[in-house]
């Protein structure tokens, strides 16, 4: 049966690129994937192209490929990765660019464009899945919206012989999917194939949070050398069986715990993982350690595709405004307290305007609130933060202003205050019809 | 005993809702994980926080539950007010939950 082994190089932007590297060289990849695009980012950066035309992709693109492309460009191997953001088709240009400057002169660069269905939402306008409203409604606070696109178009490029595959806002698990369908053939409604190749995106997508990353509880879980934390490698068979295992050395572990608590992540109801390409089933999904750091992955399942594309939304939505300080010995929490008490009265008699306000003790009831952290023992030290949501940038000042003057108008000792304000872009969703996204694909070669 | 002790878990976000997985290290707990970590339990434990409701999903093949807990995230990650956003420090407040006694059968 034939197979692929798909490395895993980026489970968010900021990750750690080290471990891509290590994937390339050691990993016997045939296909490398960095999913770097959050749900907010296409929204940030479409704020970034509306100041530079030229910009608006991820700002470690540049880093990142020339960490890996000389290796990848010397064993074969395709790189496939969101980071396109807003502008793939920048984002292709500077990886053309990237590749002529390391010497590379006939590789084959494939932007995916199309995501950006900020034109047919206004025109149409459609209900927000999260609150009452529509994206008429929201005017000109509108930024951007783009489609989850799914893996066809992904396909694409790679049947065209490209060797880097620049996608914007694409399904993360698509990623993945694409070079699957590309290496077998897989029909595009095989719903089962599909489906078990979803579980393998969806467990590969968030990269090192397979491998023993967001795992680790000292005594319970134990995760060896997590400093060199390496990526996940998903070895698929034209069957869509999977194991999921890393390169051998590196930090980390791939244990049937580890890749259940993944399979698990972000999902809602098992039964029905909505993706582009297929409603994925993982309630069957089985899960069996078969070697040191070897998982065998079996049982998902598909059904057909809904009619619409999820869409996110990014839109203004007011400000942020932000104080914190701290207070430690003997009364602390008292202490604090104290302050929180003042920084609320002081925010009325002053008359600051806010819709939403939250008075946080850092250490005692910052996480899970008062009623669940009710018993916990008193701390040494507490940081007192106090939150609030404004309409302009004025009155979120003013918040971790309030909180700044308690050094000298509020409790003993207090230390370390600090102060923020930040305008919110936040997202939502709509349900597109299928037919009104229209991916295309873009190719830029590497000649000089 | 504490659901620590014979589970872990992640949590997971998505806009306002957060889900979080509750899986049993050893199969044979899988059946006190359906009768103690019930949907109510869940709620009720996580009382101030979780502002909508809470499903329970079950998934036997891997010992597994998943809650999905609605109007839990301040409004939304991308807009909330508190320090973690994402919920992600959530799945640790549920391992402290009671689970009562283990019976040998189990």
């Amino acid at each position: 049966m034939r197979t692929i082994r798909i490395g895993s190089g980026a489970g968010y932007s900021g990750d750690r690129i080290e471990p891509a590297v290590e994937l390339a060289e050691k990993g016997d990849i045939q296909y490398l994937v960095f999913e770097c695009l959050g749900e907010r980012t296409v929204a940030l950066a479409q704020q970034a192209r509306m100041k530079n035309p030229e910009l608006g992709y991820d700002r470690l693109l540049e880093e990142r490929l020339r960490a890996v492309l000389p290796i990848c460009a010397a064993k074969g191997i395709k790189i496939v990765t969101n980071m396109g953001a807003a502008n793939p088709e920048g984002a292709a240009k500077k990886a053309a660019e990237i590749a002529r400057s390391l010497g590379f002169s006939s590789l084959k660069i494939a932007a995916i464009v199309g995501d950006d269905v900020l034109d047919a939402c206004k025109e149409v306008d459609f209900p927000i899945m999260e609150f009452d409203g529509t994206i008429k409604q929201l005017g000109n606070r509108l930024l951007s919206a783009n489609a989850y696109l799914g893996a066809e178009p992904m396909t694409d490029a790679l049947r065209g012989g490209a060797d880097i595959v620049i996608t914007g806002r694409a399904s993360d698990p698509a990623l993945f999917l694409a070079p699957m369908i590309h290496a077998f053939g897989w029909s595009m409604d095989d719903w089962n194939l599909l489906g078990q190749g979803t579980v393998a995106g969806h467990l590969l997508e968030c990269a090192g949070q397979i491998t023993g990353g967001y795992f680790a509880d000292p005594g319970c879980k134990d995760i060896p050398d997590l400093a060199r934390l390496g990526f996940p490698i998903g070895e698929v068979g034209e069957d869509g069986s999977l194991i999921v295992t890393k390169v051998a050395g590196s930090g980390g572990a791939v244990t049937a715990q580890t890749c259940k608590e993944q399979l698990l992540y972000e999902v809602h109801d098992p039964t029905q993982y909505l993706q582009p390409d297929v409603v994925a089933d993982f309630s069957q999904v089985r899960v069996e350690e078969i070697g040191p750091d070897r998982v065998h992955v079996s049982g998902g399942r598909g059904s057909k595709r809904t009619g619409t594309l999820k869409v996110s939304i990014g839109y203004l939505d007011g400000f942020i405004g932000e104080g914190q300080i701290s207070y430690a010995g003997p009364g602390a929490l008292a202490r604090g307290k104290l302050a929180l008490e003042i920084v609320r009265q002081r925010l009325k008699l002053t008359g600051v305007a806010t819709s939403e306000l939250r008075f946080d003790l850092i250490g005692v009831d910052s996480l899970h609130g008062e009623r669940v952290s009710a018993h916990a023992a008193e701390p040494y030290e507490v940081r007192v933060r106090v939150t609030g949501r404004t309409e302009n940038l004025r009155e979120a000042v003013r918040i971790g202003n309030e909180v700044e003057t308690l050094y000298t108008n509020g409790p003993a000792a207090g230390g370390g205050a600090w102060k923020s304000a930040r305008d919110v872009v936040a997202v939502a969703s709509v349900l597109l019809p299928r037919e009104l996204a229209s991916p295309q694909v873009l190719f830029f070669g590497s000649v000089a | 005993m504490k659901l620590r002790e014979i589970a872990h878990s992640r949590t997971g976000d998505k806009g306002n809702t957060s889900n979080i997985s509750v899986i049993a290290y050893e199969a044979r707990h899988y059946a006190l994980l359906l009768r103690a970590v019930t949907s109510e339990r869940v709620k009720a434990h996580f009382a101030g926080v979780v502002e909508g409701d809470v499903v329970r999903y079950e998934l036997p093949n891997i010992s597994a539950l998943n809650f999905v807990m609605t109007g839990t995230l301040g409004g939304g990650v991308t807009r909330s007010l508190a320090l973690d956003a994402h919920g992600k420090s959530l799945s640790s407040a549920l391992l402290d939950l009671e689970v009562g006694a283990s019976s040998d059968h189990e």
